[in-house]
């Protein structure tokens, strides 16, 4: 089932890629894609569906982060006194899967003034440039976000 | 490609100077920022931002064809990768024991 699940989702790659549905191009994606799955048996599963739609509805808010994100950079380069205030502090990761902790570890990266440094599966080390963008992420409502992104493991 | 009307022309113009002014605040933000860590914010965020806006205007420009969705799987590789490598980056500057700039210590990089 998994091995072909992640065999479909090559084969739609491939068609996306190729854009010409001619049998021997058609034959040759299917035989890649097949290959490719069996080749990646055992190894860690695709996120399946239900995750997929999750993220989807997730993205429309990271993506009106990373416009505010995108200003806030601009405004504190371009602002004469460069008005920054770096530090590093650490916060609680209440993801339980890898995948989850991926998510919030590069969507912490991707917000207004926060960086990433490190990510552990108990607490994640942030770079702040401000104590706004710090007290944002503190307020907790990307991690609930991306906890509803993740629901329960193995879905 | 299908040949763009006056709206789509106007909207994808629009969008690819938004992308450029970001990515032209990134690399003015790398000059003027104090140290590493403050340096990777516009070098990891503005310069997602502005290939999100380039990428996007080509989308528009292009229509409904397999090149835009070419553009928009580029950019969700682009969504991905540029804040892993932002973050691959600064995990080892953080682990190497790179101290980072604090306001209180005056203006300048050490």
């Amino acid at each position: 089932m998994r091995f072909l699940y992640t065999a479909a989702v090559l084969f739609l790659f491939w068609l996306a890629l190729s854009g010409q549905f001619t049998g021997l191009l058609l034959g040759s994606g299917a035989a890649a894609a097949l290959f490719v799955a069996a080749l990646g048996r055992g190894g860690r599963a695709l996120p399946g569906p239900v995750f997929l739609l999750r993220l989807a509805a997730y993205l429309p808010w990271l993506f009106w982060q990373i416009v505010l994100s995108g200003l806030d950079v601009a405004y504190r380069v371009l602002h004469p006194s460069r008005p920054i205030d770096p530090r590093v502090m650490k916060i609680k990761n209440p993801c339980r899967t890898p995948l989850g902790t991926a998510l919030l570890a590069n969507s912490i990266t991707l917000t207004p003034g926060t960086v990433t440094l490190d990510a552990g599966p108990e607490e994640l080390v942030i770079h702040s440039v401000s104590a706004e963008a710090a007290d944002a992420l503190l307020a907790g409502e990307m991690q609930r976000r991306v906890m509803r992104v993740e629901g329960t493991p193995d879905v | 490609m299908t040949e763009p009307g006056l709206v789509r022309t106007a909207v994808s113009a629009v969008l690819l100077v938004l992308g450029c002014l970001a990515m032209l605040s990134a690399s003015v933000g790398i000059l003027r920022f104090p140290d590493f860590y403050s340096r990777i914010h516009p070098a990891g965020k503005a310069d997602t931002l502005g290939i999100t806006f380039v990428l996007t205007g080509l989308m528009v420009r292009e229509g409904f064809t397999l090149v835009s969705l070419k553009l928009l799987i580029i950019l969700v590789f682009m969504l991905i990768a540029s804040p892993t490598a932002t973050h691959a980056l600064a995990k080892s500057a953080y682990i190497a024991g790179l101290g980072h700039w604090k306001k209180e210590k005056g203006k300048d990089a050490p």
